[in-house]
């Protein structure tokens, strides 16, 4: 799950790890308000107005943008960005819509720097990386001049160590600021490791971190993602979800508790399991290269799926525009195929089926929903395996509805 | 001969109380698996079933029946303390179904799992294993079963199949069947991205079995598991491997269901570990259909 960089700098904040100061805005004249504020506050002209998406590279699309004139500068810059769509390298082409400004301080700064944990899944530690290379994307200092990256490997277990701070603040050259700028940094990386455990982060990203020009240490952005599976232990997510921030497909899923993920291509999949459903995509892809046959969305309905569940799941895809052909396919473990018949005949009779529909079942209760399937009377391809389905699946979409 | 489980394996089932813990310790009674105990903690003194004895701790369990092996249905919240309290018992294999423990849980339980495994090959003692969290768990056909995977599809055999997925490993343990091929035991080491038993430790297991004469190996996009077992298949391995790996159409920074099925930072693609099991010499199953027939065309 994501938030939007003034939630993240809050939380950092309870950990004590500097931040400027800021406001969230909604709108225009709360933009100019902050502005206001914060320019007395501090009692220097300059402000940040912020575009807060879930995406970075938000500066360089044109959604950061500083006012040195003043709050009414910082309001034509707000109206200028918010409602944008803003474009970066994350956001895909077609841009994310702004809906929320985060108007901050400027701040005298010295440099840029980065800092950003992640979980090394491969050492099972909290890998912490630093680089001199701030205010980049990270992703081309480490393809480019990899060396510029310093990492250290923490065991949870033990947590971070003092040292492997300092390691970090005299690798990145620090003692040239000073050793209070040493001292400074390393309680920022303490306080961030500390954030990320106890905060179940999956990521926690600070691009960048900057040292001022009095040696401060403070973080200027603030990429927090935490771990889904930590949820029952953090109410307070449901509060910092954004969900105009989400594919509002996805989402529909997600409360339907179900595992659907949008792609490019023209064959709906309903599968039950992760691993099967993205190895039906692959065999769509696979069979359909050259016919112009390709997967509409990943969807697990899981092991455990009510019949319900399976309606729903089969109703999102007749919905959807883009399918010009469906393929089920579920191999029944826990998952029982009679309860996914009846969910797809529910559904089908419900929204109609207009195209070709393609189901492979085998597993537990085989017969029952083959049974069921074909007393519908809905017409409807059985599949003996995945891969005569998913040449039953080309052979629909390419000759036409048959 | 089989791998991990066996005839002689007696288990106990975590969380026998709860819904998923309940239903499929009959199941596995069904099976045949010798299910010797259960723990829900205050629930001790009850009888599942009418005849499974239920403790409050796993170590009361481990010492009233002898258990040496447990599978784990503790929901999320309580499934990590319920893996290490298996461990400190002195459990030599556990086994956990749980999906969604805390990746920030799992990374603690795997490094007391690793400190444990080097106390027990520094005192020459068994080497405590975890298998999953996320998993369908292990079954060694017509013995032993330990999870959720349908057993009715397994024959008895001579081919191991260890697998990242739930669902894709009945797909292969289904054309292995419907070819004849039994199975001398079946892994899922699931779908997170920190756990337990890793491809390596099953395929060294397969390896010295000898009652395992190929293996069918089902990995899926993200970390980098597929790649040190291809390293494993190309140093040591002289039995036939035939791989699939999943998600060679799946977009980069999504997670598809499982949590440790992301592509991120270009890291962890099906082409990447395609390519490795090629250079290692297993035979990549070109759909998933073909994942058996892959094999056998390696075991004529």
């Amino acid at each position: 799950m994501k938030i939007h960089e003034y939630q993240g700098k809050q939380i950092l904040a309870k950990y004590g790890v500097p931040i400027p100061k800021g406001q969230v805005a909604f709108t225009v004249d709360e933009a100019e308000a902050a502005a206001k504020k914060l320019i007395a506050d501090t009692g220097l002209p300059v402000v940040v107005v912020k575009a807060q998406i879930h995406a970075g590279g938000r500066g360089k699309g044109g959604g950061v943008k500083v006012a040195k004139g003043g709050a009414a500068e910082a309001r034509t810059y707000a109206e200028s960005i918010l409602g944008m769509q803003l474009v970066t390298h994350q956001t895909g082409p077609e841009g994310q819509k702004v809906r929320r400004l985060y108007i901050e301080q400027g701040l005298d700064m010295a440099t840029e720097m980065y800092l950003g944990m992640v979980v090394d899944r491969d050492r099972r530690r909290i890998a912490v990386m630093a680089s001199t290379e701030g205010g980049v994307e990270i992703e081309q200092v480490a393809e480019h001049t990899p060396e510029k990256i310093l990492t250290i490997h923490v065991d949870p277990t033990v947590g971070l160590s003092a040292y492997q701070a300092r390691d970090l603040a005299f690798g990145l050259g620090l003692m040239n600021y000073g050793k209070e700028t040493v001292a400074k940094y390393v309680r920022v990386v303490t306080s961030l490791y500390d954030a990320f455990t106890k905060e179940d982060c999956s990521l926690l990203e600070i691009n960048p971190l900057v040292i001022l020009k009095n040696g401060d240490v403070v973080a200027l952005d603030a990429k927090v993602n935490f771990d889904d599976n930590a949820a029952f232990r953090h109410k307070v997510w449901t509060e910092l979800q954004d969900v105009e921030e989400e594919d509002p497909i996805e989402l529909e899923a997600a409360r339907a508790g179900l595992n659907y993920v949008s792609l490019d291509g023209n064959v709906g999949c309903l599968v039950n399991g992760a691993g099967l459903a993205m190895a039906t995509m692959d065999i769509i892809k696979h069979a359909g290269e050259g016919h112009g046959v390709a997967p509409a969305n990943f969807l697990d309905v899981g092991g455990g799926a009510t019949q319900e569940q399976v309606t729903k799941a089969f109703s999102m895809i007749l919905k959807s525009p883009k399918v010009k052909a469906i393929f089920v396919n579920i191999f029944g473990g826990i998952m029982k195929c009679d309860v996914i018949a009846n969910g797809v005949v529910a559904a089908a009779k419900e929204l109609g089926l207009k195209v070709p529909l393609v189901v492979r079942l085998e597993g537990t209760n085989v017969e029952l929903g083959r049974k069921i399937l074909s007393e519908s009377g809905l017409a409807i391809q059985a599949a003996t395996t995945m891969a005569d389905g998913a040449q039953k699946i080309v052979d629909a979409v390419s000759g036409g509805a048959k | 001969m089989s791998i991990l489980v066996g005839s002689d394996t007696k288990l106990i089932v975590q969380g026998i109380t709860g819904g998923a813990g309940s239903f499929h310790a009959k199941q596995m009674i069904d099976y045949g698996t010798k299910v010797v105990g259960g723990v829900t903690p205050t629930r001790g003194g009850e009888k599942f079933e009418g005849k499974v004895p239920v403790f409050n701790t796993v170590a009361q369990a481990v010492k009233d029946t002898g258990a040496n092996a447990s599978v784990i249905f503790v929901p999320p919240p309580g499934a990590a303390d319920a893996i290490l309290e298996a461990l400190d018992a002195g459990i030599e294999l556990v086994i956990a179904i749980t999906e969604g423990i805390p990746v920030m849980d799992m990374l603690g339980v795997r490094r007391v799992l690793e400190a444990m495994q080097a106390e027990a090959r520094a005192a020459s003692r068994a080497i405590p294993r975890l298998v999953g969290p996320n998993c369908p768990g292990v079954i060694t056909p017509g013995q032993c079963k330990i999870g959720i995977m349908p057993g009715h599809i397994h024959r008895p055999g001579n081919v191991g199949v260890v697998s990242r997925s739930g669902t894709l490993t009945y797909e292969a343990v289904g054309q292995l069947s419907a070819l004849g091929i039994g199975q001398s035991t079946c892994v899922g080491i699931g779908g997170d991205p920190v756990s337990g038993m890793d491809f390596v430790d099953v395929l060294e297991l397969f390896q010295a079995d000898p009652d395992t004469h190929g293996v069918i190996m089902i990995g899926e996009i993200g970390g980098g598991a597929e790649e040190r077992g291809a390293k494993y298949i190309k140093e040591k391995m002289t039995k036939p491997v035939a791989a699939f790996i999943a998600g060679t159409t799946a977009p980069p920074g999504k997670r598809m269901g499982h949590a440790g099925a992301i592509i991120s930072g270009g890291q962890g693609t099906a082409e990447a570990k395609i390519a490795a099991l090629t250079a290692a010499g297993a035979k990549i199953a070109p759909t998933p259909s073909d994942m058996a027939t892959t094999l056998r065309s390696m075991m004529a």
